[in-house]
């Protein structure tokens, strides 16, 4: 097989996986934290018994999370060695303050609160988690900044066939930052939301520590009304910056193969992919351009316009992105949102009005809806990453520039069954426990953060 | 000081952190299924390393990101061309890493002896296989006028850099042991002691002439200075003085020694490396060094400020955690956290 389809087989295997693991740690850093610092000011045993449930389903995710986190920063130079060179002294600098600056932070902290319930007291202890809680979502910001350069380069100069940063600032306030940054957080607190209320529900309607589970069931169904329609709120901004940032992306989304002013939504839009010829297209006159420019007028290019201009621009090639991948996962993405915010609010209702009893139905799909952050927040990185095609870094390295020259073939080929196993093992494991500890509830005896009592065998040497 | 030689220092010292660190963790995990003899004291073992597991691998990733950051084309070349081994450690750590969370989460002997062999077989795979890096960059690699790595996975496997591998294996086994000497009680404390003793015998010889080819295969003395004959002779007389305090039983000490052996031994490495990050086997022209190979001033003194006021503030923090951690593990099943 093609050493470039290989390499691009793995880089997405590998970050798709990663980033179904992610969205939990950054919203559930953030409500468990919450939980011990309520217990910290109040000293209720209640919030305690929380923190410690909800804490242990974070740790069994986070690992996951963190050890498949190590595979990207080393992927970059191992099959995308000339990208690697091409970007390296924009594109590193990012990475490398990540780690300096947040991995350390959420890694030695959470060591430090697994460890020491009964070595810190109860306000340093809170601390530790607020400070993973941090670093889980510094790190993501440095990771967006890092990604949104590929998005819209900003900041650099070329210089001896490579990029050269010239200005920080505009990097780390790139246009795409300041969206993708707020959608994504706000996405992971949808993820913990659902995950919270899925499983909330779960024991509710088994009437297991209804009190917990009530508190539990609350407090997700506020963080799901806000963060679901943050996140549909800075997911509209970047669809908007997309008209100046990347004007294929959008017109892959939409469906949209002809320029038009004022431009249509489409409802639906089904083409023979092999032809192109459109067999079924619904749309609402207008309504793109309302989308784009808040007013029903404003010209949105369409896919053919711009391949022609981007052929011009770059040289032949094509400059399409798969339409069908875009077209319906946007439509996956978006449906999956406007679905979280009726849900979160419908809970909110249920949850402030006391109708548990009257709605049976809706507490007994909660579970199953666990479903739907994850659907869209896989669509969502896939739209990202796959709508930039042909580029690794827009306008300036295409895929075919950025693979690595000296691995061959089956070397990625081995690595990437390797992953695949590894993964494929490692996701059994984690769904295992998973499903285990949040069907087992709060009372479950092997416990990681268990209450222990200091004993001092012998004293430390000292060193 | 010009700012790629201030990167380079920077790059050493964050490999020397996670060589002294995780060399360690390393250790216990590799000498896992042998002090563990039952569930208790598999869980002991691992609770010596359990808060700073974690924290001590992230200088490995953070150095892969300061290569990145300061010499992309040390990055590019490197990990392209020691793909297959750098796919192996990874595999290595990411089943550690989860096997150290998931082992205790189900209590079933299957499932924690499955994990328990993650953790060694994680632990052993990158102990063996970053030495083979490290020994080949500084022997020489066949690196073309392209930057690239033009050898083959086998032209890794010659006898310096496994010689470099069992070294490093049998000295981070050795400090492992001495930890657990220093942070365990009763039989794990007692089995762990045992195996000092041999181990520090066979490194001590095994170390010895481990310098001696480096010396010849780097001809040092080309280019003989104060430093590079400092660095390796502080890590030799470092090993020396652990077996002195070995034998005043002073483990505190000696553990004080074996770390001390691991970063003047990294900075040994480093020191005959400069000025060079690769050195080509092909032709000397063609290595690449801390010029030809690293990003712009404007990026490095970016860099070098993030770095300058982050860097203590971890030393700090993770310090801390090593103080909160200070007393022994305790091996009563009651009081073991899992």
């Amino acid at each position: 097989m093609d050493v470039l389809l290989l390499a691009r087989l793995q880089f997405a295997i590998t970050i798709i996986y990663h980033f179904f693991f992610v969205p939990l740690t950054l919203g559930l850093s953030l409500v468990v934290a919450i939980l011990e610092t309520i217990y910290v000011k109040t000293g209720n045993e209640k919030y305690k018994r929380l923190t410690k449930f909800w804490g242990k389903l974070f740790l069994i995710n986070f690992a996951i999370g963190v050890v498949t986190g190590i595979v990207q920063e080393f992927q970059f130079g191992m099959a995308w060695s000339e990208y690697s060179r091409f970007v390296g002294d924009v594109f590193g600098a990012p990475l490398a303050i990540e780690g300096l600056t947040s991995f350390f932070l959420e890694s030695v902290f959470l060591g430090l609160w697994i460890f020491s319930w009964d070595k810190l007291s109860k306000g340093l202890h809170a601390a530790t988690i607020w400070m993973v809680a941090i670093g889980s979502n510094l790190s993501a910001l440095w990771i967006i900044i890092a990604n949104s350069w590929m998005q819209h380069p900003v900041g650099y100069a070329i210089s001896d066939d490579r990029a050269i940063l010239t200005d920080f600032r505009a990097v780390i306030t790139n246009i795409p930052v300041l969206s993708h940054f707020p959608h994504v957080i706000s996405a992971g607190l949808v993820t913990a939301a659902f995950f919270m209320l899925g499983i909330s529900a779960y024991h509710l309607l088994r009437q297991n520590e209804t009190e917990l589970f009530r508190i539990s069931f609350r407090m997700a169904a506020i963080i799901g009304a806000i963060a679901t329609i943050a996140v549909g709120f800075f997911g509209h901004t970047q669809g908007q910056e997309l008209i100046e940032t990347q004007p294929m992306k959008l017109a892959s989304l939409e469906a949209l193969y002809n320029t038009e002013n004022p431009a249509s939504l489409s409802v639906i839009t089904i083409s023979n992919p092999s032809t192109g010829a459109v067999i079924i297209d619904l749309r609402i006159p207008a309504l793109l351009s309302f989308m784009m420019f808040n007013r029903f007028t404003g010209e949105v290019e369409g896919i053919y316009q711009l391949q022609k201009q981007y052929e011009q621009e770059y040289g032949p090639g094509d400059y399409v992105p798969p339409p069908i991948i875009l077209y319906w996962g946007f439509r996956a993405m978006v449906g999956a949102g406007l679905l979280m915010i009726l849900i979160s609010l419908f809970a909110l209702l249920v949850d402030l009005k006391n109708l548990y009893g009257k709605f049976p139905w809706f507490i007994k799909i909660l579970p199953f809806t666990v479903a739907l952050p994850y659907v869209a927040n896989t669509a969502g990185w896939i739209l990202t990453e796959v709508g930039r095609f042909p580029w690794v870094v827009y306008g300036l390295v295409k895929l075919q520039e950025g693979v690595s020259i000296v691995v061959k073939s089956g070397t990625l080929l081995t690595s990437l069954i390797g992953f695949i196993l590894v993964y494929g093992l490692l996701i059994a494991a984690t769904l295992f426990l998973l499903f285990k500890y949040a069907k087992a509830g709060p009372m479950v005896t092997t416990d990681t953060t268990a209450e222990v009592t200091p004993s001092l065998i012998s004293p430390p040497e000292s060193l | 000081m010009s700012l790629d030689i201030l990167w380079f220092i920077f790059i050493a010292i964050l490999y020397t952190g996670f060589f002294v660190l995780e060399g360690f963790d390393f250790g216990v995990g590799i000498l896992l299924p042998f002090l563990g003899k039952n569930d208790v004291q598999r869980r002991t073992i691992i609770n010596s390393i359990g808060p700073h597991w974690d924290g001590n691998e992230v200088w490995l990733i953070v150095a892969g990101g300061a290569t990145f950051a300061a010499f992309p084309n040390w990055y590019a070349t490197l990990f392209s061309g020691f793909y297959l081994p750098l796919f192996l450690v990874l595999v290595g750590l990411i089943i550690r890493g989860v096997a150290f969370e998931f082992r205790s989460k189900h209590d079933e002997p299957k499932w924690r002896n499955l994990w328990d062999w993650c953790i060694f077989a994680g632990s052993l795979i990158p102990t063996i296989l970053l030495p083979i890096a490290f020994a080949n960059i500084l022997r020489g690699v066949p690196i073309d006028a392209n930057m690239q790595y033009v050898g083959g996975f086998f032209n890794l496997l010659n006898p310096y850099a496994l010689l470099a591998a069992l070294v490093v294996t049998l000295l981070f086994t050795l400090h492992g042991a001495t930890f657990l000497s220093i942070k365990t009680t009763g039989e794990v404390e007692r089995g762990a002691k045992e195996y000092i003793r041999w181990l520090w015998l066979l490194v001590s010889i095994l170390l010895v002439i481990f310098m001696i080819t480096t010396a010849i295969i780097t001809n040092v003395l080309d280019r003989i200075n104060f430093l590079t004959i400092l660095i390796p002779v502080i890590s030799l007389a470092a090993i020396l003085a652990a077996g002195y305090f070995l034998r005043k039983q002073q483990f505190g000490r000696v553990f004080l020694m074996t770390c001390l052996t691991i970063a003047f031994l990294v900075l040994t490495i480093f020191v005959l490396l400069y000025p060079n990050v690769m050195v080509s086997s092909l032709n000397p022209a063609w290595s690449l060094n801390i010029q030809n190979a690293s990003s712009s001033p404007y990026t490095l003194r970016i860099m070098t400020i993030v770095a300058l006021i982050f860097l203590p503030i971890v030393l700090i923090y993770q310090g801390w955690t090593y103080w909160i951690f200070r007393k022994r593990v305790s091996s009563e099943p009651k009081n073991l956290i899992y």
